[in-house]
């Protein structure tokens, strides 16, 4: 027998599994993670504000319908996996983490400190669960998707796999050696989700390192490809449903999303890529999500906000 | 983290460690020659064997890295990956997490070199349970030349945290190497090298990862060698017998984590040492040695590899020799080491 190989114990069938939440719950829910993420920005005092607020919307449908899992279970075998391939925008993650159960939300507020489980860019052994690889490096974590796709194909498991990418991070040769290999191998259990809100650090992808059009691209290397406005939910839902379809290729869906969507001063601003707000800047933001709140209603799922020290003072 | 205790796996004594010997003997001797790589080949297929879950992926270097002995055995369990070492170490990175036990090689040049970011970030620090094989190793790689001499790897591997880096000495070992990384639980490297070597090892030569083993006892000096110089230490110490020097032979197999014992107590019992590599010894396993003398037992130390230079093309036997690396200089190498050691002792 081969004991090197991690057998699992019997688990109970998981008690959560898809979250299946709706369209309005999945808006307020979206807010919740824009504020959740401001906070512990302000509070860590360095960060990525830009393509966090970018992609919230995505990650509240990711976590809150779409993926299978169980947070008080996150080695569940049966689970689907989630890859933040887009490493840096790691606060919107740990924020869905939180929100979904995985650890208590006041945690969020060591966001970056010493010794803290939620490092700057997700670190895998850190001791915060849900997190399946380290990133942080662009163009890698597709790679390990595509892995993790080929292994369940090869075991036949019904399991999915989902990989958040910045479109940024298209640069990266090393994506497209992933791209062209999910190809190869049929992986229609793979989806990657792009993050298309069109600027990086030096400012629009099209004038940084043109990677138009993506769809094309993904195409030629037999993939699906699927546009999806990216800030509504409903539209979000609509292309994981068609990707859960498709079959024979993996799917791309490109989630055309504004650089900093929530907040009016960092909308569209390259220079929001790699920034924290500071004290009176995060005031403002936050003043801001507040409002967007009474329009979609507080979510009732969160039960604590999070208390910056900073914004005390 | 980077110590191990060592106990003689034959005979364990509770009140004393000794060291894994095993005097190794090559005078009059005809040697068979294997290549390094058909080990690791024949590791995988055992491997493969034992446990179910091992893969293997091929970057387009099949049979070259003898990879291809796996995939004849189980088809189902190997993955063409093509000519993209980048993506084979981060897929290799999701294979394990999915449970598997996956090996990649290709030349060491670029699983050590090209794909060294996802080596690091993906592999070493996410403390995956992937294994990396580094092909053609060394300058004896031959005709093919600079670029696929892979004279870097041990440098770039054993910088990692939590990388086990390991460069067996002939195809015997390498198979047991390839078996033993197989089997442990964590991110492991593994070199080898293209052309036919003497297999001086046996089933019977003991081996522990992170133990090095002793091939010839000596007390004037000690070579401390790992892959193919093993071969030429034994050589040039059989040589220097008959001038009345005795050299202690060591094999380094694992540079990582390093047997920090075997190496003190060589410098305690033999006053001098000469480091042996087919590397760089800017970095390479000479350095790692190099560390520990400086820090727990500073003698005189000789450093043989290579000396800032890129590899070139030739027949593997001759380059060796033009590299610095012949019986001659090993021999050079140790009085060199010993005449220093008299001169501090007076």
């Amino acid at each position: 027998m081969s004991f090197f190989r991690l057998r699992p114990f019997r688990r109970r069938r998981a008690s959560v599994a898809r979250m299946a939440k709706g369209v309005e719950e999945l808006k307020q829910i979206a807010v919740q993670l824009r504020i959740d993420v401001i906070s512990m920005l302000v509070e860590a005092g360095s960060g990525h504000s830009g393509g966090s607020l970018s992609s919230a919307d995505v990650m509240a449908v990711l976590f809150f319908n779409e993926m299978n899992y169980d947070p008080k279970n996150p080695q569940w075998e049966e689970r689907d996996r989630f890859i933040l391939s887009k490493g840096h925008v790691c606060p919107i993650f740990y924020a869905a983490l939180a929100r979904a159960g995985y650890y208590s939300p006041e945690e969020m507020l060591t966001l970056r400190k010493l010794h803290t489980r939620l490092q700057g860019h997700p670190g895998k052994n850190k001791g915060l669960p849900g997190i399946e690889v380290s990133t942080g490096s662009l163009g890698q974590g597709l790679s390990v998707g595509v892995g993790l796709a080929l292994g369940a194909k090869t075991d036949k498991k019904n399991w999915r796999v989902y990989v958040l990418n910045g479109d940024g991070e298209l640069d990266e040769g090393s994506i497209w050696e992933a791209v062209m290999a999910a190809g190869h191998y049929h992986l229609d259990n793979l989806v990657s989700v792009v993050d298309n809100n069109d600027l990086q650090i030096d400012g629009r992808v099209s004038d940084v390192m043109n990677i138009y059009p993506i769809d094309k691209k993904f195409e030629a290397f037999n993939w699906f490809a699927i546009h999806a406005n990216g800030h509504d939910v409903a539209d979000l839902l609509k292309a994981l449903a068609k990707a859960r379809e498709n079959k024979g290729k993996p799917t791309v869906i490109i989630a055309h999303t504004t650089k900093g969507k929530g907040v009016s001063f960092m909308e569209n601003q390259a220079g929001w890529h790699g920034k924290a707000p500071n004290v009176k800047e995060a005031k403002q933001a936050l003043e801001e999500l507040r409002r967007e709140q009474e329009r979609t209603g507080i979510w009732s799922g969160a039960k604590v906000q999070l208390q910056p020290a900073k914004l005390r003072q | 983290m980077l110590e191990t205790r060592r106990v003689n796996s034959a005979a364990k004594l509770p009140q004393e460690e000794i060291m894994q010997t095993a005097e190794i003997k090559l005078r009059g001797r005809e040697l068979p020659l294997k290549a390094t790589r058909f080990g690791y080949g024949e590791g995988l297929v055992e491997l493969g064997k034992r446990h179910d879950n091992v893969v293997v992926l091929g970057g387009d270097l099949t049979s070259s890295t003898s990879a291809s002995l796996f995939k004849d055995v189980f088809p189902d369990r190997f993955f063409s990956i093509g000519i993209a070492e980048q993506n084979m170490t981060g897929i290799a990175g999701g294979l394990s997490l999915a449970g598997k036990i996956p090996f990649i090689s290709t030349y060491c040049v670029f699983s050590a070199g090209r794909a060294w970011d996802q080596l690091r970030t993906t592999v070493a620090y996410s403390e995956l349970n992937v294994k990396v094989g580094g092909a053609h190793g060394g300058v004896s790689v031959g005709p093919d030349g600079a670029t696929h001499q892979g004279l870097e790897d041990i440098s770039t591997t054993r910088c990692l945290p939590n990388l086990t880096v390991t460069v067996p000495c002939d195809a015997i070992e390498t198979k047991k190497c390839t078996i033993a990384i197989g089997e442990k639980i964590g991110p492991c490297y593994i070199r080898f090298g293209r052309e036919p070597v003497p297999v001086i090892t046996t089933e019977d030569t003991p081996f522990v990862l992170g133990e090095a083993t002793q091939f010839r006892s000596g007390k004037d000096c000690t070579i401390i060698a790992c892959g193919y110089m093993v071969y030429r230490s034994l050589l040039a110490a059989e040589e220097l017998e008959s001038e009345n020097i005795s050299v202690r032979v060591i094999n380094l197999h694992t540079i990582k984590p390093i047997d920090k014992e075997a190496i003190t107590k060589a410098c305690r019992e033999t006053g001098c040492v000469v480091t042996a590599e087919e590397h760089q010894v800017m970095g390479g396993m000479g350095s790692a040695v190099a560390e520990v003398i400086v820090q727990n037992s500073p003698v005189p130390v000789e450093m043989i590899g290579i000396l800032d230079r890129f590899g070139e093309s030739g027949e593997p036997e001759e380059l060796m020799d033009d590299f610095n690396l012949s019986v001659n200089d090993l021999k050079m190498a140790v009085k060199r080491a010993i005449a220093r050691k008299k001169k501090l002792n007076v």
